[in-house]
């Protein structure tokens, strides 16, 4: 494991060798996270990746967070390892809702399938990406199911049609909504039971 | 002629009968059938029970596993349960395969592919559908991407209910099924 101040060293080289493509770094929980520029990941990683120093050689994961609400609304967030110095590194970027982010797949070629992931649950564009399709959703799925304004059942269901004999899509009909129960509490329904049972008035002097 | 050892339910299955002698009794019989078959073309007799006892005695499954089910269908096939004792016999093959169980979770993108699977599969074939996600959706009943139970796809002959099911379970479930092809009566549904 990693010391804080060996972490610590770390930002503070990666800072004074990339400069300002670098917008703020942190040290948290063992890790150290870095915020870039969103147009120079792609010159970070190569640097990253080259320097006899840091060697981060591995691109271990690309995954995208949504941040409803937040202006701009996305981060995309590199996970790098350096097996020689056995130090790991985060580095983020912000992405506004329908605008690219630089495909990275030149620099680490395992991006391919991450930008196609992060596209397809995300719905966030990668430039120069050499085959930008959906990965893990259904052929011809509808939405960017990761997105916090997604509807957990989704659009679209499928039934087989005896007629046609082949498997059809047709709008989401649920019989029964989804509900949540709170199971951890012993209160959970008890304010209607109370109300249903005892008369308005005497409900005051029981709170 | 009936034999008096068997119960009234063995009797009424056709068991137990013995060859009618010479007389009024045999010419009633084979008019009966003589008219059976210039009429429908058939007659139904014990050659049913001959095919149902070889096929519940030699199910073999379609190799198809699709989430964790599949692990407790390996152990329902392995050494201490062993299914090659009912002559249950994993097949690579939807050719070879006359029962298939969708062990796991089947999701939207999958339902495609099973759905051709068992299209693939030689008359007659059964389904028997395995956990609580093939049953109804299970624990992703609410989700975008799962089929809420493989019987939208596929007909089913048995559930059978579990989270995963236990190799017990699965085995009752294939044991039921065995019973279930035992009473078809194949050759009067024509």
């Amino acid at each position: 494991m990693n010391s804080m101040t060996n972490l610590e060293d770390l930002g503070h080289l990666i800072v004074e060798e990339i400069g300002t493509d670098i917008l703020s770094w942190s040290v948290a929980y063992g890790e150290l996270m870095a915020i870039v520029e969103k147009s120079s990941i792609a010159r970070i990683l190569i640097y990253l990746r080259d320097s006899e120093a840091l060697q981060f050689t591995q691109l271990m994961d690309i995954c995208g967070v949504d941040y409803l609400g937040r202006e701009p609304r996305f981060d995309v967030v590199y996970n790098l390892l350096s097996i020689s110095h056995n130090e790991r590194l985060r580095l983020k970027i912000e992405v506004e809702e329908g605008l690219p982010v630089p495909s990275v797949t030149s620099v680490y070629s395992s991006a391919n399938w991450w930008e196609r992931e992060v596209f397809d649950l995300y719905g966030i564009p990668f430039d120069d990406h050499p085959d930008l399709r959906r990965i893990l959703t259904d052929y011809g799925f509808e939405g960017h199911p990761l997105r916090k304004d997604f509807p957990l059942t989704g659009y679209m269901e499928v039934r087989y049609d005896e007629a046609q004999k082949r498997v059809v899509y047709e709008p989401v009909k649920l019989p029964q909504a989804f509900r949540n129960f709170d199971f951890e509490s012993p209160w959970e329904g008890m304010e209607r039971t109370v109300q249903a049972s005892i008369p308005p008035n005497t409900l005051q002097e029981i709170k | 002629m009936k034999k008096p050892f068997l119960n009234e339910e063995a009797l009424k299955a056709g068991y137990g009968f013995e060859a009618i002698p010479e007389g009024l009794d045999q010419d009633s019989l084979l008019q009966a059938m003589s008219e059976e078959v210039s009429q429908r073309g058939f007659i139904v007799a014990q050659l049913d029970k001959v095919a149902a006892w070889a096929q519940s005695g030699s199910l073999w499954p379609m190799t198809f596993g699709l989430a964790c089910c599949a692990v407790e269908m390996m152990q329902t096939a392995a050494a201490r349960y062993d299914l090659d004792r009912f002559g249950v016999v994993f097949r690579p093959s939807p050719r070879q395969a006359d029962l298939m169980i969708v062990a796991g979770t089947l999701t939207n993108k999958m339902a495609g592919p099973l759905r051709k699977v068992y299209d693939q599969m030689a008359e007659p074939r059964y389904v028997i559908s395995m956990g609580s996600c093939a049953n109804g959706g299970g624990y992703y009943h609410y989700s975008y991407s799962v089929t809420r139970g493989c019987d939208r796809i596929v007909p089913v002959d048995v559930y059978v209910p579990g989270c995963p099911p236990t190799a017990e379970a699965l085995l009752y479930g294939i044991l039921q099924l065995q019973r279930k092809i035992r009473r078809e009566k194949y050759f009067s549904r024509y």
